[in-house]
C-alpha cells in the first residue's frame, strides 16, 4: 500500500502537542497505529527522552518537513532526515501560506521531482487538485496525501465532493487524508469514502484526553473502512418501508 | 572565528563542522548537519572546513504532525 509496506492499521499518528512524553506513549499505543510522524529541530529540552519513546513505540516512523516554505528547504530537510532516521520516506510538506499552511504546489512538485530521483519514497501534502495529483505522481510519488481542512484546523473534510472526485480519479494511488481531522466521526467518513488511510494529530493530543480520543480514532477508522469494503447502501429520497407488508393483518 | 550555530552568533577555534560538534558538546551520533543550507552527511563533517560567517544548523529528531 506505501512503497511495499501494508500496515494493520490505516490510521497514522502524529507525535506533536502532547500533554507529556508518557500521555503520548500511551496515545500511540491506544491508537494502535504502526506508522508515527516524527520532525526534526535544533535540539531542545527532551530530546534524548523523545528518540528512546519513538524506538520503544517500535512504529514505522515517518519524518516530515514541516514548516519548510521553499523547495531547497524542504530538500534539506529530507536529506537531513534521512540520516537521521534511518528511512527513505518523507511526508513533503512545502509550506505556501502562513495562515492556511496551504502546500505551495509549484515548490511541492519541484521538491517531490528532486526527491524521488534521489530515492526517497515521498509522501506529498497535497490539496484535492487533480493536476496536481497528477504531477506528484508523474514525478514519482506512489501516494498522494491530500488535506481535509487546514492543519490543526478540525474541520475535518472540508471539501468532501472535491475528495469523492479525487478518490475516484486515483483510484490504483494510495490517498490519505492527512490534516484537519478533528473528530472521528470525520476520519471514518473519510475512510467510508474509500480513502486508503489518515493521519491526524491534533485532534488526538489536544483531546481532553489523548489516550481515549486516540482508542475512539482507531475504532472510528476500524469501522469506516469496513462500511467501505462492505459497500454503502445508496440514499433515497423518499421512505421505503423496511418491515414487509405481505402479510400484514387487516385490522381496519 | 564567528559562525551561526542554530541561530546563534558562535566564537569558535574549530576548522571543521566535525570540530565545532565536539566542541559545542553536541551528540554527534545523534544529529545531522547542514551548512549554508545545504545536508552535510555525517561522513563528510570531517572534511568540511567552515569559513568566517558559515551558517550551520545540528538538527535533533523531534515531535512533529
Amino acid at each position: 500500500m506505501f512503497y511495499g509496506i501494508t500496515p494493520k492499521s490505516r490510521l497514522m499518528l502524529g507525535t506533536a502537542q502532547y500533554p507529556s512524553p508518557r500521555v503520548l506513549g500511551d496515545a500511540i499505543a491506544a491508537s494502535e497505529a504502526e506508522i508515527i510522524t516524527v520532525s526534526l529541530r535544533r535540539e531542545g529540552a527532551g530530546g534524548a527522552g523523545f528518540r528512546d519513546l519513538i524506538k520503544a513505540s517500535g512504529c514505522r516512523l515517518l519524518p516530515n518537513t514541516a514548516g519548510c516554505h521553499s523547495a531547497r528547504e524542504a530538500v534539506t530537510t529530507a536529506q537531513m532526515a534521512r540520516e537521521l532516521f534511518g528511512t527513505n520516506w518523507i511526508k513533503l510538506e512545502v509550506i505556501g501560506h502562513a495562515d492556511t499552511l496551504q502546500p505551495d504546489p509549484f515548490a511541492l512538485v519541484e521538491a517531490a521531482r528532486i526527491l524521488c530521483a534521489d530515492g526517497f519514497e515521498v509522501f506529498p501534502y497535497t490539496t484535492e487538485d487533480l493536476i496536481l495529483g497528477e504531477k506528484l505522481v508523474e514525478a514519482g510519488c506512489q501516494v498522494l496525501m491530500p488535506w481535509g481542512a487546514p492543519i490543526g484546523s478540525g474541520q475535518g473534510l472540508r471539501h468532501e465532493d472535491a475528495l469523492r472526485t479525487m478518490r475516484a480519479h486515483f483510484p490504483d494511488v494510495p490517498l490519505v487524508i492527512d490534516a484537519g481531522i478533528g473528530a472521528p466521526s470525520q476520519a471514518a467518513k473519510a475512510m467510508e469514502m474509500g480513502f486508503d488511510a489518515v493521519l491526524l494529530n491534533t485532534a488526538v493530543a489536544k483531546a481532553g484526553d489523548p489516550v481515549t480520543m486516540a482508542r475512539a480514532f482507531a475504532g472510528a477508522v476500524q469501522a469506516g473502512r469496513l462500511a467501505h469494503e462492505a459497500g454503502l447502501m445508496g440514499q433515497r429520497d423518499m421512505a421505503v418501508a423496511s418491515t414487509p407488508i405481505f402479510g400484514m393483518a387487516a385490522l381496519s | 572565528m564567528r559562525v551561526e550555530l542554530n541561530g546563534e552568533q558562535v566564537e569558535t577555534a574549530a576548522a571543521t563542522l566535525s570540530e565545532l560538534i565536539e566542541e559545542q558538546g553536541l551528540a554527534a551520533p545523534s544529529v545531522a548537519t547542514a551548512l549554508n543550507g545545504e545536508f552535510v552527511p555525517r561522513g563528510m563533517r570531517d572534511g568540511t572546513v567552515l569559513t568566517d560567517g558559515a551558517r550551520i544548523e545540528v538538527l535533533s529528531p523531534m515531535q512533529g504532525g
